[in-house]
């Protein structure tokens, strides 16, 4: 089996080397230790010394070539042995080349290239405001637009105390988050904001921070609603689709029509007018997990009390499991929040901008009160609470409005005539 | 509680462990007949004679490399550099072979040797003997590197140092060997890599080693009383192992940082302890970082600029109140 | 063997082998020794076809012709003597015993070599064996070595440390400290300079001022000093005899000179190896002064050997030799934990740690 001699690694530094003279010619017989040519390295010329005894069968890199180290350069062994010369084809003998030229004894693996992070707008601000890594954090956690904060540190950068100064003063864009402390106790879990919570926080923080609102309250006796909706229902329920009427629907129905009364409960305000809408949008309330979110009944007006029902169950549904689209609950023009189920007897609710008002609805409460005759009975009362912005809507207008909700209520069969 | 000397109670570590254990032993120039340069062995000598406390020609190549060569052998030497600034004739053995004989052998022999002597500057004796290469010696892995500022750290930290099984360079300060610090009579040990919280404080924390402790001490003082700002002082104590939780937990706790030494700026120890805040603590600063090092020359021998070129009280001062 | 077989002299016979530390060896010690030498040739001849053949990287110095300098000193050697060397350090580790799979993987860079793959050529240890390496640094190793003997006398024990150099070592720092204080301290080492004629390509000549013997400069410390030739292992067994018995016995220092010779350049990577030395007088050195050469026809004259029992010795030095290769070839190599491992006896001993905080300092390694 003939042996390779290899181009030899003579040095700590060397990767290829070049044949200057071969001092055996094929054929010859070498002694190990023999020198038997002459090796060019990056350093000097040196000797190469046969490892084995045997004959020179074939000297692959002839005087003058190179090799990279490791690289069979020529074959010994025993006289007549044939060579598998195919099987050292590739043996990498090229022309002598300036080493500076020469290819490097590893290829270099190239890093795939990564993909470089989009850059984010911070805190609301597109480019950066100067702020320390701290008041950035805190800025972040409690959605503070640093844009809004003035910095008191060198050079004018945000530093934890004027975040801070933003958020226990309320001042103008804070939101008063801060305990005042900023102590965090054991067990307490700070809940990243959702999307939802960012825009329910946003929104309703300028409501009531720009708003004039006003709050008027009436009581309904809720006998009369309560026998009819008992005898509709009866008949509802075997319909296709089954109806089951909720008292908010009797309340929804009542506020789209009394509307017609008091045109200017269902305006806009838009900061150099008052838009009058045309038509009903009814919003409701519904609390779903992380938040609430106000499903709208298109063109109220013109609907009955079975398909505001049936309108307002379906939106619910949808409402509860994500699927409204923005249209079914951005176009409000009046908003209802019922919290009666939740046992809540009254409560004043926040007016949801641009439009003027909103009605909060509280439990039936059954409670003594005097009748018609002057005697103390059992009555079904519930209270309703409007909250109106004064800019747009008059207290007589919200008092027109909330009486024309009273009457229909306490005489129901107008709202299905 | 007793108060003794920083020298004194380095004394009476050294002399515990000597006593607790029949292969310590202590190799110098000068720490026996003479008592030594600065009166750390001062009687010892008497007490346990040629065997336990050798005088040592001014060799430091040689009696370092012979420290290492017996620590292989399960000697626990400690020698004594008159000042770490000789450190440097006996780099070879201290760097090359004592950092490097447990590795190279696989993992077979041990070198725990013990270098102690002064690091400092602030003598007035010029630039060859005020280097404080604690910086350079940490950059070496397989070495530790300590440097107590108080009585009771030197005491506590040289027994320490001597048990370890690594190579532990121990670095005091001349000018701290004849200061008066609490130190119990009972026998304890400061573990190495443990800092310590030297004063509490909510508005900056000053991280420093050695007697720049002491200094950021008396600072922090100032600093409270004149422009009431409430300052935390860590102090190291370790070099290398580095106590990092201690030193972040302040950081979380204060925001704003300044760092002090006497080392030189380019590579201190500051150096690499603000690279880990701002990996660490990054969302924690409400401020950049601030570094207060030795003025970038050589130590500078007129004694007048000298106290201005090592961080000093009033340096101290004057960075911390520029902490953005 | 080189081409000039038929040339050689017919080698004297050893004066030096009615020396009582001679004369007490049993034929078999002999035979032993010998097989030490022929095996520290093979397998240094092996580790550098590895080299040439790309399977080792670095330096790597070669013992071939100074075999029975270490041979010689260490089969001298009792329990409480200690060897410590420079980076020509392959002879010695044979020498006190070490196998020739592990430290052939050790220059393959394998994990399982001596070091585990974190030393390489210049630094082999076996502290079981009284090895102490193995040092790179030329002339570090000898404060190391007083070192080790001083430690010996401080335990109350009978022994030395054997601490070797080269010539190019004595005109270092570190060397004449040892000397000072080896003398001063009453140390019992002993410094043995192989004295190979060259530090790298620098004739003694042209790197030392004093102009006599190297051996010679332990007068300036009040010292004993000794030389010796390097090629007769019978003669450096006499000569190292002495000192030891001097350190053992008056606990006193020596510095002996072995001459000697190496037949390679400083290092493989030695280009001028023929340069400053001519191809006459390297064959001339083979030829008349080759330490196996020598001491295996000492042992046919004195009737321990044949021709046929020299031949089996050296076959089975080389399978030894080319199987330590095959192993070294074969095994794997240092995992990227092991990086990390073998650096403070702490962190190797995790339950045993007494220190706290962070030892090291990478942000992450992926």
């Amino acid at each position: 089996m003939p042996t390779a001699i290899t181009m030899p690694k003579l040095s700590d530094t060397m990767t290829e080397g070049t044949v200057v003279k071969w001092l055996k010619q094929e054929g010859d017989t070498v002694n190990s230790g023999d020198v038997i040519a002459e090796i060019e390295t990056d350093k000097a010329t040196m000797d190469l010394e046969a490892f084995d005894s045997g004959v020179l069968l074939k000297i692959l890199a002839p005087a003058g070539t190179a090799a990279a180290c490791k690289a069979p350069i020529a074959f010994i062994g025993e006289k007549g042995e044939k060579i598998d010369e195919a099987a050292f084809a590739a043996a990498s003998v090229k022309e002598a080349a300036p080493a500076s030229a020469s290819a490097p004894a590893v290829e270099p693996v190239s890093a795939p290239a990564l993909p470089l992070p989009t850059p984010q707008a911070v805190g609301g601000l597109v480019g950066r405001a100067k702020a320390s890594p701290l008041a950035r954090k805190i800025a972040a956690e409690n959605g503070v637009d640093l844009s809004r904060v003035t910095g008191t540190g060198p050079g004018g950068r945000i530093v934890k105390k004027d975040v801070l100064a933003l958020g226990s003063t309320g001042g103008s864009g804070g939101s008063g988050w801060l305990h005042a402390t900023g102590y965090i106790g054991k067990g307490d879990e700070r809940v990243p904001l959702t999307n939802m919570r960012k825009t329910i926080a946003k929104r309703l923080q300028q409501s009531k921070q720009t708003i004039p609102h006003f709050y008027q309250e009436m009581e309904i006796d809720m006998g009369p609603c309560m026998a009819l909706r008992a005898v509709l229902n009866a008949r509802l329920e075997k319909t296709q689709p089954p109806v089951k009427l909720s008292f908010n629907d009797f309340v929804l129905k009542a506020c789209a029509v009394a509307m017609r009364k008091a045109p200017v409960v269902n305006a806009f305000w838009e900061e150099d007018a008052v838009r009058m809408n045309g038509s009903v949008h009814l919003a409701f309330g519904v609390a779903i997990p992380g938040g609430l979110i106000t499903p709208v009944i298109p063109d109220a007006q013109d609907k009955n009390l079975k398909q505001i029902s049936l309108e307002a169950k379906e939106l619910a549904a949808r409402a509860k499991e994500g699927k409204l689209k923005p249209e079914e609950y951005t176009t409000g023009t009046f908003t209802v929040s019922n919290l009666g189920m939740f046992g809540v007897d009254r409560f004043s609710a926040i007016v949801n901008p641009p439009q003027a008002a909103i009605l909060a609805v509280g439990n039936i409460v059954a409670k003594p009160v005097v009748d018609a005759n002057g005697q103390i009975v059992v009555g079904q009362r519930m209270s309703l609470t409007l909250s109106a912005d004064h800019r747009v809507v008059d207290g007589a207008d919200a008092a027109i409005f909330l009486k024309e909700v009273k009457d229909l209520l306490e005489a129901p069969a107008l709202l299905v005539a | 509680m007793r108060k003794i000397t920083y020298r004194e109670a380095l004394r009476e570590g050294l002399s515990e462990e000597i006593e607790r254990d029949e292969n310590v032993v202590i190799i110098g120039e000068e720490v026996a007949q003479y008592n030594g340069a600065y009166k750390v062995t001062e009687g010892m000598w008497a007490k346990y004679g040629d065997k336990r406390i050798v005088d040592a020609p001014i060799s430091e190549a040689g009696f370092i490399g012979m420290g290492v060569g017996a620590s292989m052998l399960g000697i626990r030497p400690v020698m004594e550099l008159m000042f770490f600034s000789f450190a440097y004739v006996a780099w070879d053995q201290m760097i090359n072979n004592a950092s490097a004989v447990r590795y190279m052998s696989g993992g077979k022999i041990n070198c725990p040797i013990v270098v102690r002597g002064p690091a400092n500057g602030g003598t007035n004796v010029g630039a060859t003997h005020s280097h404080t290469p604690e910086n350079a010696i940490a950059n070496v892995p397989g070495l530790k590197v300590v440097c107590p500022a108080t009585a009771y750290d030197a005491k506590g930290l040289i027994k320490s140092a001597i048990r370890d099984n690594d190579p532990v360079y121990f670095m005091e300060n001349t000018l701290l060997y004849g200061e008066s610090w609490e130190v119990p009579e009972e026998e304890y040990l400061v573990p190495i890599g443990k800092a310590d919280v030297k004063r509490e404080g909510t508005d900056l924390t000053i991280v420093a080693h050695g007697r720049c402790v002491i200094m950021a001490l008396k600072a922090a003082e100032l600093l409270q009383a004149e422009h009431d700002l409430s300052v935390e002082v860590v102090d190291l104590r370790s070099i290398r192992p580095l106590d990092e939780d201690t030193i972040c937990e302040s950081v979380r706790k204060t925001h704003r940082v300044l760092l002090v030494e006497e080392n030189k700026p380019f590579c201190g120890v500051d150096a690499q302890i603000s690279h880990l805040i701002q990996e660490k603590c990054f969302d924690d600063l409400d401020a950049p970082i601030k570094r207060l090092s030795a003025i970038d020359a050589p130590a500078i021998y007129s004694k007048p600029l000298e106290d201005f070129q090592i961080p000093n009280v009033d340096r101290i001062v004057k960075a911390a109140l520029s902490v953005g | 063997m080189s081409t000039l077989e038929a040339t050689r002299k017919a080698p004297q016979p050893s004066s030096f082998a009615d020396a009582p530390v001679n004369k007490s060896l049993k034929p078999e010690a002999k035979v032993g020794l010998l097989r030490t030498m022929v095996r520290i040739r093979r397998f240094e001849e092996r580790s550098l076809q590895a080299y040439q053949g790309g399977n080792i990287g670095g330096f790597l110095h070669l013992y071939n012709g100074q075999e029975a300098v270490a041979v010689g000193s260490i089969s001298l050697c009792g329990p409480h003597d200690h060897v410590i060397t420079a980076y020509r350090d392959h002879g010695h580790a044979l020498a006190v015993g070490m196998g020739m799979n592990e430290c052939m993987a050790e220059l393959f860079g394998k994990a399982t070599g001596c070091s585990k793959g974190k030393g390489g050529s210049m630094h082999f240890f076996a502290p079981d064996k009284n090895y102490w390496g193995g040092h790179g640094i030329v002339g570090g190793q000898t404060p190391l070595g007083l070192g080790l003997a001083y430690a010996v006398k401080y335990k109350g024990l009978t022994g030395s440390c054997l601490c070797y150099m080269g010539d190019g070592a004595v005109n270092q720092g570190a060397f004449h400290e040892s000397l000072n204080l080896a003398s001063l301290w009453d140390i019992p080492v002993i410094f043995v300079i192989e004295n190979n004629g060259y530090s790298m390509g620098t004739s003694l000549a042209r790197s030392s001022a004093f102009r006599e013997c190297l051996a010679k400069r332990a007068e300036g410390y009040d010292m004993d000093w000794q030389q010796c030739m390097g090629h007769d292992l019978y003669e450096v067994r006499a000569a190292v005899q002495i000192a030891l018995d001097r350190a053992h016995q008056k606990s006193r220092p020596t510095l002996i000179e072995i001459d000697t010779y190496r037949y390679e350049g400083h290092s493989v990577a030695d280009a001028n190896k023929k340069k400053y030395r001519s191809p006459e007088e390297i064959e001339n050195y083979k030829t008349t002064k080759d330490p196996i050469q020598l001491f295996k026809n000492q042992l046919i004259a004195e009737g321990h050997l044949d021709e046929q029992r020299y031949e089996t010795i050296d076959r089975e030095a080389k399978d030894e030799a080319k199987a330590a290769a095959d192993f070294a070839e074969q095994s794997p190599y240092p995992s990227r934990e092991s990086i990390r491992e073998d650096i403070y006896w702490e962190t190797d001993q995790p339950d045993g740690r007494t220190s706290q905080g962070r030892i090291f300092f990478n942000d992450e390694i992926e």
